[in-house]
This record gives C-alpha cells, sequence and structure tokens, in this order.
C-alpha cells in the first residue's frame, strides 16, 4: 500500500490495561488524516508511539516506508493536547530553541519564525515572557513553533482548543494550506464538524482498537440509510398516501418558513418519484440526501463496540 | 549540532542571564570581604582606638601604683569623700570611665565597680580585671615571703606547644597547625553539602516544572529523556561552576582592592611594633602588657604560617572532583524525583530518604578534626553517598593518597549506577501525570 506512514499490528501494554490493541492504520501522502475515539481509546498513546516517545511492544511503523527511526525525528512535528512552554523564557529564544532542537539552524530559525510571526501578526511578542502572554496567544506561538522546520509529518492533538472563531479560521487555512503543499497531517479531536470540514480519511479507535477507518466520504456512504430530508412551502396531512409505497416518513418539522419531512426510502432510485409525488401539492424548497454525520457514527459505532 | 549542547545552552543562559544570579555573584564575595574585614577591623580596633582616660578612686589603697598609662588607658588618681563626690568628678572630667575599689572588710577586696559614659568595652573590663588580679596575687605573695625579684624570675611568659607531624617514612617533620585544618575541614565540609543541596534542588525544580507545564511533552518528542535530563544537569552544573569561578575572580578583586585601604590601617595597628618601641617603664604592668602583645604578634605569624601550610591545590582539585560527582549522584536523584512527583507538596517524602546520608555526613563532618583518621571518618569518606562531604572535611589534615583514590573510584562507579537509574525512573516519571507512584511501581520502571 502506497502510504507515507504506516503503523502495522501495534500492540501497548501498560501495567494493567492494554493501550493499543494490534492497531494498524495507513495514512496516505498529502492527505489530513482524523484520528477519532473517546477518551482513553488510545489515541494519545498511538501519537506517542508514532512521535517514539514510547516504543510499541509489538508491531512497525513505517515512515515513508522506512522503519520509524531517530533521523525522522526532523521530519515530523507535533503539537500536544497538552501544551507547554518555558513561562519565563521570552517568546522568540523559547521558538528559536524548539526550532533548533528539530535541526535548525539558529539564524536560519530565527529568519523563518520572524516571518511565521508576521504573517500570524504578533512580531511585537517576540521579547515578551511566555507568562506574559494570553492562552490562546501562548497556543498559536506553539502552532508557529510545532511546524516551523517544515516537517513531512505533522501531528495536531486538539489544534483548535482554547481559540476563538476568528482564530480557529485562521488555523483551518494553515492547515489547509500545509495539504497543500503536500505534508501529511493527522489530527486528533473530539470536534467531529471539523473533522468533516478538514478531513480526507478517518480512523476511529475504541478500547485500543480500530474499529472504523477510511476515507470519510466513502465512510458516510457506508453508514447511510438513505435518508432523504425534504423541505416544502407548507404542511401536508395526508403524507402515506402521496409518496410512493415503501418510503417510510420518519419525522415532520414545521417552521416559520418551511416544512421539513425526513424520509427513509427503499432505495436511492425512488427520489425522481418522491418529487413527482410531491410536485402537484407543494412547492419544494429543497430535496436532500442526508449522509449520516461523524457525530452520529462515532456515537453509533462506539455505542456498539461496548462489550 | 548535538541536542544535548542545545539544551545545556538554554538551561545555562537561562539561569545566568536572571538576575538572582547577578546579584548572588557580585553580592556574596563582598559579603565575604566584608566579614572578613570586619573580623579584622574588631580584632585591631581596640588597639588603635584613642586613649581613654580613667578616673580611679582606690578606697581601699591597696592599687595605688597599679594601673599605670600604657598606649591604651591613662590613668588619674582620686581622692573624693564619697562616691557621690567622686561621680561629680568623673562627670566633670573628659574621663571615659570611673573606677571605683571599695574599701571591704576582708583585707583584700575582691569587687570593683566601673560607671562609664558609655558602653564598657570587654578589653577594657578584663584589662582592669588582669591588673587587680596579678596585684592581688603579689600581694598575696608577697605577705607570704615571696619578693618582687622572685615572682617576676617565676613568671616566665607564655608557652607554645608545637604540633609537629611525621611523615610516614619519618625523614619529613612539619608542623601541623590544627586550628586552621579544623577551620578549612568545616568550611569545606559544609561548601559541598551547600552546593550539592541549592544545585541539586534547581535540578529537582527545573524538572517538576517541565513535567507540569507540559513542555516535556514536546521535548520528548524531540529528543530522547535521559539527553534532556543530562543536558538539564550539566547545563546547572556548569551555572555552578561559573558562579564559583566568578567568586574566586571577584573575591580576591575585591580583597586586592580593599588590602590598599586596609593596610595603612593595620599598620598604625602593628601591635607587637607598638609595644616593642615603647620604652619599657620598669613595672611589672609594663612587661605584662609586653608579654601580651609579644604573643599577639607571635599569633598573628602563627596564623599566616598555618594559613600558607595548607595545600590549597590539592584541597581545590578535590573541592572539584567531590563537587562534580557528589553533585552529578544527587543531581540526578533528585531530577528522578522531580520527575516522579507532580506538585511542590509530594517532594518532601522522596527528597528526604535522599537527604539524610548528606544530613549525616554533615553532622558528622564537624566532628571529623577531633579524630580524622578514625573508623567513623575513614568508613563515611568511603562511601560515595557521604564521601564528597566526609571527605572534604578529613582532607585538611592529610589523608593517604590510596584512601582518596579508592574514595574517588568507588564515587564514580556510583555516579554511574545512580545515573543508569534514575533516567530510568525519570523517563517514565515525566509522562505519568496524576498517578501518585508507588515505590513498588518506581522498581517496575526501573527494571
Amino acid at each position: 500500500m502506497d502510504s507515507f506512514l504506516s503503523c502495522n499490528n501495534i500492540t501497548k501494554q501498560y501495567t494493567g490495561h492494554r493501550a493499543l490493541d494490534d492497531v494498524s492504520i495507513a495514512v496516505p501522502k498529502g492527505c489530513i488524516y482524523g484520528l477519532l475515539g473517546p477518551n482513553g481509546a488510545g489515541k494519545t498513546s498511538l501519537i506517542r508511539i508514532i512521535n517514539q516517545i514510547t516504543k510499541p511492544d509489538s508491531g512497525v511503523v513505517l515512515f515513508n516506508g522506512e522503519p520509524l527511526g531517530q533521523k525522522h525525528i526532523k521530519n515530523v512535528g507535533y503539537l500536544p493536547e497538552e501544551r507547554g512552554l518555558y513561562k519565563k523564557m521570552k517568546v522568540g529564544d523559547q521558538a528559536v530553541y524548539f526550532a533548533r532542537l528539530r535541526g535548525m539552524g539558529k539564524a536560519e530559525a530565527g529568519k523563518k519564525l520572524l516571518q511565521w510571526f508576521r504573517k500570524f501578526e504578533i512580531e511585537t511578542w517576540w521579547n515578551k515572557k511566555v507568562e506574559e502572554l494570553s492562552k490562546g496567544m501562548q497556543q498559536k506561538i506553539q502552532f508557529i513553533v510545532t511546524i516551523v522546520h517544515e516537517p513531512e509529518l505533522l501531528i495536531f492533538d486538539e489544534p483548535f482548543s482554547g481559540f476563538d472563531p476568528i482564530n480557529v479560521d485562521l488555523l483551518k487555512n494553515e492547515i489547509l494550506h500545509l495539504k497543500e503543499k503536500g505534508t501529511t497531517i493527522i489530527f486528533s479531536t473530539h470536534n467531529m464538524s471539523s473533522v468533516e470540514e478538514l478531513c480526507d480519511y478517518i480512523c476511529l479507535i475504541d478500547n485500543g482498537k480500530n474499529i472504523l477507518s477510511g476515507e470519510i466520504h466513502e465512510v458516510r456512504n457506508q453508514f447511510k440509510d438513505s435518508l432523504m430530508e425534504i423541505r416544502i412551502d407548507r404542511p401536508l396531512d395526508n403524507l402515506s398516501s402521496i409518496l410512493p409505497a415503501g418510503v417510510v416518513v420518519l419525522e415532520q418539522k414545521q417552521n416559520n418558513i418551511f416544512n421539513q419531512i425526513n424520509v427513509q426510502t427503499p432505495s436511492e432510485m425512488v427520489t425522481n418519484e418522491i418529487i413527482e409525488a410531491i410536485v402537484p401539492h407543494a412547492r419544494i424548497i429543497s430535496f436532500s440526501e442526508s449522509l449520516p454525520s461523524m457525530h452520529d457514527i462515532f456515537v453509533q459505532e462506539v455505542k456498539k463496540n461496548k462489550p | 549540532m548535538n541536542p544535548i549542547r542545545i539544551i545545556i545552552e538554554r538551561e545555562y543562559l537561562t539561569r545566568v542571564k536572571k538576575k538572582s544570579f547577578i546579584v548572588m555573584t557580585i553580592l556574596a564575595p563582598l559579603l565575604i570581604v566584608a566579614a572578613y574585614s570586619l573580623i579584622i577591623y574588631l580584632m585591631v580596633s581596640d588597639a588603635t582606638a584613642s586613649k581613654k582616660n580613667i578616673t580611679v578612686w582606690d578606697e581601699s589603697g591597696l592599687f595605688y601604683k597599679a594601673f599605670s598609662d600604657n598606649d591604651q588607658y591613662t590613668f588619674a588618681y582620686i581622692e573624693p569623700r564619697d562616691l557621690d563626690a567622686a561621680k561629680e568628678i568623673f562627670q566633670q572630667s573628659n574621663s571615659h570611665s570611673l573606677l571605683y575599689i571599695p574599701k571591704t572588710q576582708s583585707v583584700i577586696p575582691e569587687t570593683a565597680n566601673i560607671f562609664s559614659k558609655s558602653q564598657t568595652g570587654m578589653s577594657m573590663k578584663s584589662y582592669i580585671k588582669n591588673v587587680m588580679q596579678k596585684e592581688i596575687e603579689r600581694i598575696k605573695l608577697k605577705s607570704s615571703g615571696v619578693d618582687d625579684e622572685t615572682l617576676t624570675s617565676i613568671k616566665s611568659g607564655n608557652v607554645v606547644v608545637n604540633a609537629i607531624r611525621l611523615t610516614e617514612d619519618g625523614k619529613k617533620e612539619e608542623r601541623s597547625y590544627p586550628e586552621i585544618r579544623m577551620i578549612l575541614s568545616m568550611v569545606f565540609g559544609f561548601l559541598v553539602y551547600f552546593v550539592i543541596f541549592i544545585f541539586g534542588a534547581q535540578v529537582m525544580n527545573g524538572v517538576m516544572q517541565e513535567k507540569t507545564n507540559r513542555v516535556v511533552e514536546v521535548m520528548v518528542s524531540t529528543v530522547k529523556p535521559v539527553q534532556l535530563m543530562a543536558g538539564k544537569i550539566i547545563g546547572i552544573a556548569l551555572v555552578g561552576l561559573t558562579q564559583f569561578v566568578l567568586w574566586i575572580v571577584f573575591t580576591l578583586i575585591i580583597m586586592g582592592v580593599s588590602s590598599v585601604f586596609l593596610s595603612g590601617f593595620l599598620q598604625g595597628a602593628d601591635v607587637s611594633q607598638i609595644a616593642a618601641s615603647q620604652p619599657a617603664m620598669g613595672v611589672n604592668i609594663d612587661a605584662l602588657t609586653t608579654d601580651m602583645s609579644q604573643a599577639q604578634g607571635e599569633n598573628i605569624q602563627y596564623i599566616m604560617e598555618s594559613v600558607l601550610s595548607v595545600n590549597y591545590g590539592t584541597m581545590l582539585f578535590a573541592f572539584f572532583i567531590f563537587f562534580i560527582f557528589g553533585y552529578l549522584l544527587y543531581a540526578s536523584l533528585f531530577a528522578a524525583v522531580g520527575a516522579i512527583v507532580d506538585n511542590e507538596s509530594d517532594t518532601q517524602q522522596f527528597v528526604l530518604p535522599i537527604t539524610v546520608p548528606m544530613i549525616i555526613a554533615l553532622v558528622t563532618a564537624f566532628r571529623v578534626p577531633d579524630n580524622p583518621d578514625g573508623a567513623m571518618a575513614v568508613a563515611l569518606s568511603m562511601i560515595p553517598f557521604t564521601s564528597p562531604i566526609t571527605m572534604m572535611a578529613r582532607l585538611p589534615f592529610g589523608v593517604p593518597w590510596w584512601q582518596l583514590l579508592t574514595s574517588i573510584v568507588l564515587l564514580v562507579a556510583t555516579v554511574w549506577l545512580i545515573t543508569w537509574f534514575s533516567a530510568k525512573i525519570y523517563r517514565t516519571g515525566i509522562l505519568m501525570y496524576g498517578k501518585k507512584a508507588s515505590l513498588k511501581e518506581l522498581w517496575k520502571w526501573v527494571r
């Protein structure tokens, strides 16, 4: 398989519980890969293994086809969920320090960092101490520090927590921009709408096992159960007699502007028939097939996986 | 660039740039020199202070000639009606004190009162006491038939006890000056204890901060935990060494500068010269003061000789060896503690067992001068957890080279072992949050 990063049959045992149980994931190059799962599922354990913070008990991680090793550290950027900077250190010095640890030269790091600081319009913070900044400001710096050495693989663990909507958009744009440039991104979050918005692939981990993974549209298609969402301009009382046979009305909702009907169809083929059946009785405002949200899939699958 | 070097650079620079470091670096030598100068000043100030006039009312009539003028005091005898009159005369005079020796029932009075306009110095009180005792002694001896001549011949002056140590082959002998050795023993023993504690605690706090700030998560994804730990320990060691070198340099500079000012002052205060240049008065008392001054002069010479008798090269060399390895030993343990705990209040239970050997070493170090080659001292100077302190305390008294070498070898080997052990605990501990590690768990991490 042509993946940039692949974890094959990873197992990790801690005292008392098995954090990862034969987990395999394949992350294609240049995509955003969503790593999902309830708290304590084993996401952080997997991320730590990819970051070489811990070693797996068994299994292999391949980075660009090679077994993961010390030399790949410079090619990885990691934004942990639990963020931290040295409080008493100046922002600029600190950013340069982390960049140097990831293999950049001092002068090069300073130059690149200053570009990023300008881009984010925070160059005035350079000589401030970290403790003088708000939490959100610190997160911004941590984001820059994570990406400044232009790694091929980026791992973001809840990157948007603590940000206001404007900064969330700023970060989202940067993440998408990095993807365009060919960076592979692993994105771990509990925010399902941002998963739908950003991710190309997802993997759902629960109880140390990979219970669902694949291309996000395929996953959502796999879970769709031919649900249609129809909005019309007036309420219809005798819906079940109007609609073709086999179509089940699940719900009818009403507000000032429209009436919404949720139906389940025996197959996608009947959509035109449904429209034709409604047209004589009411004006159709919109008609769409509703894909299950990642939220629903998450909840459903994790519940199903409960022993 | 090697990540350890980058980490060392950060640990070093952030600490050296701190205001507290700069203040300590400048302040400590100033304090040392100030304390040193104060001692010298106090030692000689009595001798150089302007003469004090003392009014004497000797009601007993026995000490009529006993007090005679010298370079510190001049005496004026008065014959008032009573004490109130004496006080009045005294108040109107420019005298510093009034010495009143009352008449008593017994033949020889044993009390005297000093009335002063200002505080009576210790030296004045003891001088008067001394003179009175000598005079009483003389009178008593005279009454039992000993004349002045015999008395002077009996009082043959000072006794000097020279402590001389034979080297093992018996060829060389040297004075051993136990006093200076005792001072150095205590100073160096305490210094090693002090620096290990100060800088070891800095390592622990540094590790703990990295853990609680969660900086460590990013750090260990970049460097190996052992590199992070080594970088911190080495960086702080360099801060300590820098501080020492700067202290030595600053102390020398300040002492150099201040000695220029002090030298004039000291010249005027050369007690033995003053005493020698004074014409002999032919009275016992003057013989006494000359004796005292000569003794003082000999003391100064003795102090100088003993200060120079110590092999400072060996002392400094050993100090750096024992400081560095003692520090490494304890710093790695402190690093492990910093990694285990989640907050400062949890440190106590782990810090205590670590510090017990150090405290034992320090307490016993103060007993080392009594018996520097005793079984206890030798044993503690071999055990690596106490040897940095105890060996430094023994060293001024001379330690066989094979003992010194064994002690160093044992220490280095232990440092190697303990660092390995601490690194294992550290590696696991820094990523553990919210869990308090039990000893059983710690043992699992090590294995």
